[in-house]
């Protein structure tokens, strides 16, 4: 049985089991820290959101880390104004980033293509520039959004007395930091995953997918293309804003930095890295560019040299060198490759790469199969 | 006995900068019938067929349909009050299988101007699948249904985007040379296909070169030469007209 027979309820269990064992599975890969494995799976929301948009319609946004940043920005607000609890705090950062998503998206869905692209880029540079100067009362400008002793916390105060330091973000009492944060952001990836995939399965996600293949077939059959397009463009804002606001949840900071054009350029690559209009691809590209962020860009001389110590001396020395331009503050060199080798060779991304990799080894299968056994000896499956 | 006019086009007129598409075309086509528009190329019978379905918009003139003002209306207001159309180039969804292309329509009818169907399953819509199934047998396709479309022979793409205009039920189905490039064997099945449709009392407006096709389903024809309508009229009436033969001599030549 390969991953492509599986129907959605079995594929969806793997996902789900995939994702809650990744403490465990992440070992050998050097990466089963909380923090790392929180990243994983808030930028995987945010890919998976972003994929809605760009997967389902073809329509490329470059302006979804102003999603990002709104997210943070209203989950910041909630801890300080409401309480520390994360559910209101991802509630607003959710409904505030679909309300600019349904602004900027209402604006920039007059065009199509290229200038669809350059007009959300635009609004996101906008909002950024508005982050940094003439909202700094809302947004505290260059500073970023903090917590203070001073903040109100209306519910919070209500119920019990303010310590003596900040507090921390918290689920009804449960801490929000190490493995219990992680499993926060993990069940919220999972019901992402979830609704993504009835999205995909729905006349929804067909219209959406007939748009991208014909968006000309679909008004001349009485669509009015519009009000969908926005309904895709505000809920992967949505989800912009969920991983926006989770990233609060993990660190109660939020700064303009994050509404930068370089944020949305990361969604874009990691959903076509994983594989564009894919289930699962996005998630994986998160993950794997978060991996290369935090894991190799971590790596340097002296790491290189234990790596490659079963070589002669005079080798290592040349290798590490060069290995060395690779890693470290050289991340971005290995990505970049990495992303041309897929764009040219892998047009759909790690998931294409994966189920090539499935067909190779399904005609071997059969290779065997039909050398040892004659055709009606074969299983049904 | 005369049945009712559904279709009228008053007085249209089209330039494309300083070059005049349509001069002055009047056209009015009886209820269930099939009403065949030819002319040598260059005459402007694309233009007239985008005019009726919102893709271009006249300069002068309007377009009715059952008491309806299509000019000015979007394509998909167009296609919701019940006008289809087949494109000269199949206008199709070459990614999905022929059963998604032929249900997507039925789909943008029935949600057209927005309802909220993402909770829904796309496995449990049996009602629109089984009607889709259906068209595709009609059209002669079932057994590809769950090929890409974009494999499909030339021939066969028109018949599914005659089967996803079928499916929409359109109380007026626009051709545009719905035979081009096909077969001898494949023309004859479409000609049969479409006459099978004129019993349903669907009017159609067929844009055609090929004589044995208009000759075979047209009640009327009409002949359009350099933006103006020169000749109508039955069928056998048109073939003698010498005007007729002049546009179309003067064309070639």
């Amino acid at each position: 049985m390969t991953l492509a027979k599986l129907n959605d309820t079995n594929r969806f269990l793997i996902f789900a089991a995939i994702i809650l064992l990744m403490p465990i599975w992440m070992i050998p890969l050097g990466g089963a820290y909380p923090d790392l494995l929180q990243k994983f799976a808030i930028y995987g929301i945010f890919a998976i959101g972003f994929n809605i948009l760009f997967g389902l319609t073809g329509y490329l946004s470059f302006g979804h880390a102003a999603f990002l940043g709104v997210g943070s920005y209203a989950a910041v607000w909630s801890f300080k104004l409401f309480t520390m609890n994360a559910i209101p705090a991802i509630i607003f950062g959710v409904l505030f980033a679909g309300l600019l998503a349904f602004i900027i998206g209402f604006l920039s869905l007059r065009r199509t293509g290229i200038y669809f692209s350059i007009l959300t880029l635009a609004f996101a540079q906008m909002s950024y520039n508005l982050a940094y100067s003439v909202l700094t009362p809302i947004t505290n400008g260059e500073t970023g959004l903090q917590l203070s002793q001073q903040d109100p916390r209306i519910i919070d105060s209500m119920f019990v007395e303010a310590g003596a330091g900040l507090p921390s973000t918290n689920l009804f009492g449960l801490k929000m930091s190490g493995f219990e944060g992680f499993y926060f952001c993990a069940v919220m990836l999972i019901l992402c995953y979830y609704i993504s995939m009835r999205i995909f399965r729905s006349p929804f996600g067909l219209m959406l997918r007939g748009i991208k293949s014909n968006q000309n077939r679909m008004m001349y059959t009485g669509l009015n293309t519009r009000p969908y397009m926005l309904t895709a463009f505000v809920i992967s804002g949505m989800y912009a804003g969920l991983a926006g606001s989770l990233l609060a949840v993990t660190d109660p900071l939020a700064g303009a930095e994050r509404m930068q054009w370089t944020a949305s350029g990361e969604v874009v690559l990691m959903t076509i890295l994983g594989g564009v209009g894919t289930l699962a691809g996005p998630m994986l590209g998160a993950g794997l560019i978060k991996y290369f962020e935090n894991i190799f860009s971590a790596f340097n001389n002296q790491t290189l040299t234990e790596i490659f110590s079963f070589l002669p001396d005079a080798a290592v020395e040349v290798v590490v060198p060069i290995v060395g331009l690779f890693v470290g503050s050289g991340w971005h060199l290995t990505l970049g490759l990495l992303f041309v080798v897929i764009v040219i060779f892998l047009p759909g991304g790690i998931v294409e790469g994966m189920s090539r990799l499935a067909g190779l080894f399904r005609r071997k299968d059969q290779e065997n199969m039909n050398g040892t056994a004659s055709p009606q000896d074969q299983p049904g499956e | 006995m005369m049945s009712d006019l559904v279709l009228h086009l008053d007085n249209i007129q089209k330039n494309f900068g300083g070059l005049a598409a349509l001069s002055d075309v009047n056209l009015h086509v009886e209820e269930g019938t099939t009403h065949a528009i030819i002319g040598p190329n260059g005459a402007g019978k694309s233009t007239l067929l985008n005019v009726c379905i919102g893709r271009l918009k006249p300069d002068a003139g309007k377009v009715t349909f059952d008491g309806q003002e299509l000019t000015g209306r979007a394509p998909h207001e167009i296609a919701q009050i019940g006008v289809a159309r087949v494109f000269q180039t199949p206008e199709i969804f070459p990614e999905m299988s022929l059963l998604e292309n032929v249900m997507l329509p039925a789909f943008s009818k029935r949600d057209g101007s927005f309802a909220f169907n993402a909770h829904n399953m796309l496995s449990k819509q049996n009602e629109i699948r089984d009607e889709a199934e259906h068209i595709l047998e009609d059209v002669g396709l079932q057994e590809m249904m769950m090929q890409e479309a974009g494999s499909l022979s030339r021939g066969d793409k028109r018949r599914l985007e005659l089967g996803m205009c079928l499916i929409l039920r359109p109380r007026l189905l626009l051709l545009d040379e719905p035979t081009a490039g096909m077969s001898r064997h494949d023309t004859n099945r479409t000609i049969d296909l479409l006459k099978k449709i004129k019993s349903r009392g669907m009017t159609k407006v067929i844009i055609e070169h090929d004589m044995h096709v208009v000759f075979s389903l047209a009640d009327k024809v009409s002949v359009l030469a350099r933006g103006a309508i020169i000749a109508g009229g039955k069928p056998e009436e048109v073939r003698e007209d010498q005007r007729v033969k002049e546009a179309y001599l003067g064309g070639a030549h």
